[in-house]
């Protein structure tokens, strides 16, 4: 009893009530329905496809145990034989013909033991089914996909933290006639979203060529309104004699943006760079018009095609999809903090 | 200091270049397809039909009927975008709401828990609805829990009231933590000395959280809502690849229906697309308005503060 009072007691000293353990069981059904699909499919990634077939499904990965036989080039799948003299062992089985089998005990080969099917079930072992992911390197393109899906976030992450940039630093450090104008005008397409402009958009990237291209993707999505936004409130707060007496030393306005403002902004721009990498890498309306040829598709794209054909390999997709989730989960991981913050003060994602 | 007149505009060109190129102008393009017919791309060679588009995707026998309406699908879309808004956006508030709640009380590891329910805010679409189609196949998790309480099990994907249901679920797990986050930060903001004059007055947690702690968030509330609503009525990209839709039309969506009947289908309808894409756009500005308007009225009561 007095063991659980201290393992109760909360900070202001009084013990646990009812409602803190209300808390505490809805944050924990929480943790179970937010975390336990992605960890199922985490497990399931690692199942041999015939493990995926089971029904109902065990919950680590197991997988048919087999040997070496001698003879024969394969691994033979380990079955556990009740033999006619009552005896139990395991042996491997070297082919089946209808309902007999034929197994051979590997310490002595030249004598094969046939069996009724009935009479024989396969031994299990914890295996994990790493081929899933070995596999996906030769069996379909899967290289050619990451590779799609890093540039495309890699050079738009570049393009809209530069872009951006000079943007909010023209709102944010000089005076001119329209500026309030060119910031509305930039705010205001955040009541655009891509799904209404789909069809002129296009148009506009068949007619720059850049169908079936990555920059067809790119350079659409790079002019985010967000980030203007972000980075010029962050720029306000950089004090404007810092910027004169750069003048007074002969500083270009460029040398000013890229040598002062620039550093000075590090932190916005980092917020910036992790929203931008997650839109990039999770973008999946834009590029499923956009790029239509296998040798194209980003990550997104071929997970969606997969799983629409007729048959799903799912151990493949399944290992396609951790993969896909993992960058997205270790930023999630290190970064947290930054992100909620950047999120509660944004109001955006 | 003086600096040459041209320069802001050079720091800026490159942004609003792309702007202009890849939103305005095909905004412009976009009204232009709407008033025009036929099946090419290429604007100058479209026959003006003016209205006539909108005139076919709102033409029906009754409004209440889908299947009287020429575009049939085009209306269901419509009914079923609104039905999914309601559940959604109602759901997901108030279990947002919940656990907003919850993280804000005295509890141990808030840092975690919070992290425990933003996870899948950041998980692609595609992912989210494949991680949710491996438990809700035929042999999946869920079918096996069926089967293990000795119930029937259920095609989930593939009976409509189920899909539908699914979808919504769905959904809502995906995006939660978003709204979850914003409610905690405007929970965070109601300062503390309210909470213990309330105590001193002896009101029970039940009227603390119904004459101090409700009335206060509300505004947040009420941005956290228009904000959600926007985004389930562009709900697309989950919805695709967990259900393509189906069955039949039962999750068919409007940005599917433009999608489909712009890229889609075998004679692309391009007018008929952005006549789609129009009207979509009409009740997204309404709502962004709302929210404008919503979130000014939010710095008023700051300032009144």
């Amino acid at each position: 009893m007095k063991a659980l009072k201290f393992l109760t007691r909360t900070r202001n000293g009084r013990s646990l009530d009812w409602t803190d353990w209300l808390s505490y069981v809805y944050l924990t059904l929480g943790l179970f329905l937010m975390f336990g699909p992605v960890i199922w499919l985490v497990g399931s990634s690692f199942k041999t496809e015939a493990a995926l077939n089971e029904f109902p499904p065990s919950f680590l990965p197991y997988g048919q145990k087999a040997v070496a036989v001698p003879g024969e080039e394969k691994m033979k799948p380990v079955y556990r034989i009740k033999l006619p003299d009552g005896t139990v062992k395991e042996l491997p089985e070297v082919r089946r013909i209808g309902l007999m089998a034929t197994h051979i005990d590997p310490a002595r080969p030249d004598e094969p033991i046939r069996v009724n099917v009935k009479d024989r079930e396969p031994v299990r072992e914890f295996k994990l089914a790493t081929e899933n992911y070995t596999d996906l390197g030769g069996k379909i393109q899967f290289g050619t996909y990451l590779w799609n899906s890093v540039f495309i976030t890699l050079v738009a992450t570049i393009l809209t933290l530069l872009f951006n940039s000079m943007a909010a630093f023209a709102l944010s450090k000089y005076k001119f006639k329209g500026r309030t104008s060119v910031f509305l005008l930039i705010l205001g397409t955040l009541m655009v979203p891509p799904a209404i402009v789909l069809v002129p958009n296009f148009l506009v990237v068949s007619e720059l060529g850049m169908l079936n291209s990555l920059w067809g993707v790119i350079w659409p999505a790079i002019a985010t309104p967000t980030g203007v936004f972000l980075l010029r409130q962050y720029m306000l707060t950089i004090p404007d004699e810092l910027l004169d007496a750069a003048r007074m030393d002969h500083a270009s306005e460029w040398q000013i943006y890229w040598r002062i403002v620039l550093p000075l902004a590090a932190p916005a721009l980092a917020v910036l760079a992790i929203f931008s990498v997650m839109w990039r890498w999770n973008d999946f309306l834009w590029p499923l018009i956009v790029l239509s040829k296998n040798e194209k598709f980003t990550l997104q794209l071929a997970l969606n095609a997969f799983q629409g054909d007729l048959v799903t390999q799912w151990n493949y997709l399944l290992a396609m999809t951790v993969i896909t989730l993992l960058p997205i989960t270790i930023v999630f991981a290190f970064l947290q903090k930054y992100i909620t913050q950047g999120i509660a003060s944004a109001g955006v994602k | 200091m003086k600096t040459r007149p041209g320069t802001p505009w050079f720091f800026l060109a490159p942004n609003v270049i792309v702007i202009l190129l890849f939103t305005f102008v095909p905004i412009a393009i976009n009204i232009y397809y709407a008033f025009t017919g036929g099946v090419n791309l290429y604007p100058l060679q479209r026959p003006g039909v003016g209205v006539e588009n909108f005139s076919t995707l709102l033409e029906c026998g009754s409004y209440l009927d889908p299947s009287s309406c020429t575009k049939d699908v085009f209306w269901r879309s419509i009914f079923n975008t609104a039905k999914y808004a309601f559940f959604q956006v109602s759901l997901m508030v108030l279990f947002s709401l919940i656990t907003a709640l919850v993280l804000n009380r005295k509890i141990i590891g808030r840092g975690f828990w919070r992290g425990v329910f933003f996870y899948p805010v950041l998980l692609s679409p595609v992912v989210v609805a494949l991680i949710w189609k491996w438990i809700l196949q035929r042999d999946g998790l869920l079918n096996a829990a069926m089967v293990a309480v000795d119930a029937q099990p259920v095609l989930w994907l593939a009976e409509p009231g189920w899909a539908f249901f699914w979808v919504t679920f769905v959904s809502i797990w995906a995006h939660m933590g978003f709204y979850m986050l914003i409610l905690l930060a405007g929970l965070q903001a109601i300062p503390a000395d309210l909470y213990e004059a309330a105590q001193l007055d002896k009101a029970s947690p039940w009227r603390s959280l119904t004459r101090v702690t409700l009335p206060l968030l509300m505004p947040n509330l009420m941005v956290v809502l228009v904000l959600a609503l926007i985004k389930a009525v562009q709900t697309f990209d989950e919805v695709f690849v967990l259900t393509g839709g189906g069955p039949g039309s039962a999750t068919t969506f409007i940005v599917q229906f433009i999608y489909h009947t712009g890229f889609v289908e075998p004679v692309r309808l391009y007018g008929i697309a952005a006549a789609g894409s129009l009207l979509l756009a009409l009740a997204l500005v309404a709502l962004t308005l709302l929210q404008l308007r919503l979130s000014k009225a939010d710095e008023m009561g700051e300032r009144a503060k």
